[in-house]
């Protein structure tokens, strides 16, 4: 599924682009407590790689640092030369991001939220590509209601449509099959599967195996912190991650 | 610096139009001005009569204690859903982001002030508006310098942990300056004899005051509010 | 700040207020208020260090908050802290001296009220850090430097009030037998102050250290 519509026309004419993510012993800590310790992985463009791990393993932490609204306190991350302190805003016009909470205003109606996100990122014709969004999104006759009253699933729709409006290089989405029905799974692995054709670099982080299974190309494995060895065992992914959180607890006794 | 400009407008108008839709905060801000007005008057009206100044101190205690409500609520809605790291994750100068929410709050502040200065004028028979000018320079002036400082603060506590008591705790010792001099030159404007000079030194020191905070929240807005 | 320096700082300041007595015993009385203008030599001393600790938090957290160095932010935790400490001995002195040389235990004159609200602002930096929350360091330099450039103006607003504080020019025209009695305490409260914040500071990095070692047990 290609994007429709022109291409994004963010304000600098001199882009920032790049073609990886790389996190370099990346460590994130308040005190003594370490969310994140030497994390060290890379993902290249027209790749689509996912975050697993147990719940507080600090997923969502590595997709915040990815994101530039969280700084690392040890270790730099690259986005091909750049770096985010340097490059600022035209770098984060190359970030899309669905984050878990979705961040969308509840008071305001889809197609507002989606004009008002378009406009902050310089992008012209807001009301065109808005429109366009929420016909892909499948929410046309829903564009004028408020997004408050919508479901979790149409919210995060919006919120997909809101993340891919300014045309990211780096895409990042915190647990994006979450509340999906089948049908919505498919057509979100299919877009997912349409971004990666055009080169983008996706990564995400799941809990549903079978949804992200047919989608994604590698996987790195967090747990308490830290990148745990992702075990090549087992056919499907959930096994080979559960081989592998099981070969790390053997390895450390 | 047109980009700049257009940001803040986008932010102001998002908040402008979250606001008409359900006027909440017009609605409480409003009616906890005129309940702290009531509030304050019972300690100062005897007899009868409204102590001397009883209404600058008031009209000034109301427009803190609203502002402060206000902007608590303004940035709640900011922290629910998450949606302020939506707007630092934008291709923006952060610092418009500031400004955009600072217009919004003003907008607010000077619409409910538009309405409880009249009424604090007709309550305790202050002749406010004998030098319309003159208040209406030291309201503006010295409203902008608490939203400036305020905005600030409010944005910087989303993250922190209880934010909802720490926002007064650290606005009211900073923003004594404002304080001093509205009341005072509001009080200099109420004299029987008004003391013309008086209320525009006031105001000067408002302007000069506005100038050094609304620079000094501009620069730091983005270290303060990177995680 | 080396740590040597440290005991040499702590024993002379502990001579020097030893000694004080004697000298504010052998001062001259002044003429109006007789023996209890004598808490001025401490009371002066003590507003000094606080607004000379106030000044040394504003640049700690400028430095920090621009640039991001752990190690300002241990130093503008610590002349926070101090801040309160000596506005308060200044606060408890002043009153005590107010009560017998006027007759009223507070005076909403410019200098005090100025520093009063100095004292709360930097009470306010410590509730920030100390309810915050994680991360409220970098909140709390804000905080700092807004406290910091506010000094102008609340020492500017709160002084066209009338004041019957004795005015600034009180040093240059003491006796000199004051002066010396004045700047012997000056100074002693200046060491005592330099010592206790490289300890405090010393405590805050040792801090740092042990965090470091814990997070580093897991590797």
């Amino acid at each position: 599924m290609s994007s429709a519509g022109p291409s994004a026309a963010t304000l600098d004419a001199v882009a920032v682009d790049f073609d990886q993510l790389k996190f370099s012993e990346v460590s994130r800590y308040f005190g003594r407590r370490r969310a994140l310790a030497r994390v060290t992985f890379a993902c290249c463009a027209g790749e689509v790689v996912a975050l697993l791990g147990p719940n507080g393993a600090g997923k969502s932490t590595v997709l915040g640092l990815a994101a530039t609204i969280l700084q690392p306190s040890d270790g730099t991350i690259r986005y091909g030369g750049y770096v985010a302190a340097e490059a600022g805003a035209p770098l984060r016009s190359r970030i899309g991001m669905l984050a878990h909470e979705l961040q969308l205003y509840p008071e305001l109606t889809a197609r507002e939220n989606l004009e008002f996100f378009a406009a902050l990122s310089g992008l012209d014709e807001t009301r065109a590509r808005a429109a366009a969004a929420l016909n892909r999104a499948g929410l046309g006759d829903r564009a004028d209601d408020l997004v408050g009253g919508f479901s979790r699933g149409m919210r995060q729709r919006v919120a997909l449509e809101r993340a891919l409006l300014h045309d990211p290089r780096l895409l990042l989405l915190d647990e994006p099959f979450t509340g999906l029905d089948e049908r919505s799974s498919a057509a979100l692995a299919e877009r997912l599967s349409g971004l990666r054709a055009r080169d983008r670099i996706i990564l995400l982080t799941t809990h549903d195996f079978e949804a992200a299974e047919a989608i994604v190309d590698r996987a790195v494995v967090l747990r308490g912190g830290r990148i745990a060895a992702m075990a090549t065992s087992g056919d499907s992914l959930r096994e080979r991650y559960l081989a592998s959180l099981r070969d790390e607890v053997e390895g450390a006794r | 610096m047109r980009r700049f400009v257009r940001v803040a407008w986008l932010i102001m108008r998002k908040d402008l139009t979250v606001e008409a839709r359900s006027r909440e905060l017009l609605f409480t801000t409003l009616f906890f001005a005129m309940s702290i007005v009531l509030v304050f008057a019972f300690g100062f009206v005897r007899d009868g009569r409204p102590v001397e100044n009883a209404a600058a101190g008031i009209l000034w205690i109301a427009i803190a204690f609203a502002g402060t409500l206000a902007l608590g609520r303004t940035f709640e809605r900011e922290r629910y859903h998450d949606v302020l790291h939506a707007l630092l994750l934008a291709p923006v100068d952060r610092p418009a982001i500031y400004v955009g929410k600072l217009l919004g709050i003003l907008a607010l502040l000077a619409t409910v002030e538009a309405i409880v200065v009249p009424l604090i004028a007709l309550m305790f028979q202050a002749p406010l508006f004998r030098h319309p000018v003159l208040a209406v320079a030291l309201l503006a002036l010295g409203t902008t310098g608490f939203a400036a400082v305020g905005t600030l603060f409010a944005a910087m506590l989303v993250r922190a942990r209880s934010r909802d008591v720490l926002l007064p705790v650290l606005l009211y010792p900073i923003t004594i300056p404002v304080i001093i001099a509205g009341v005072r030159g509001t009080a200099a404007l109420l004299q029987p004899d008004a003391d013309l000079a008086m209320a525009r030194m006031w105001i000067g020191m408002l302007g000069f005051f506005d100038v050094v905070f609304l620079t000094l929240s501009l620069w730091t807005f983005e270290p303060v509010m990177t995680e | 700040m080396s740590r040597r320096l440290f005991l040499p700082l702590v024993a002379v300041a502990a001579i020097l207020f030893a000694v004080a007595p004697v000298f504010i015993a052998w001062a001259p009385y002044e003429s109006t208020m007789g023996l209890v203008q004598k808490i001025f030599y401490f009371h002066v001393p003590s507003w000094i260090v606080m607004f000379l600790s106030a000044f040394v938090c504003g640049v700690a957290s400028v430095v920090f908050l621009f640039k991001g160095r752990a190690q300002a932010d241990r130093v503008a935790v610590a002349a926070a802290e101090l801040v309160v400490v000596f506005g308060f001995i200044g606060l408890m002195t002043g009153p005590l001296w107010a009560r017998k040389a006027w007759g009223v235990w507070w005076q909403w004159d410019a200098r005090l009220t100025m520093a009063l609200v100095m004292w709360m602002i930097f009470i306010a930096y410590l509730l920030l850090r100390e309810y915050g929350g994680p991360g409220s360091e970098k909140l709390a330099a804000g905080v700092a430097l807004f406290g910091m450039a506010n000094v102008p103006f609340v020492y500017w607003s709160v002084n066209v009030w009338r004041t019957i504080h004795p005015t600034t020019t009180v040093v240059p025209t003491l006796v000199p037998g004051m002066r010396s009695a004045f700047w012997w305490c000056a100074v002693a409260f200046l060491l005592l102050y330099t010592a206790v914040l490289m300890a405090r500071v010393r405590l805050e990095t040792q801090r740092g250290e042990l965090d470091r070692l814990y997070r580093e047990l897991d590797d």
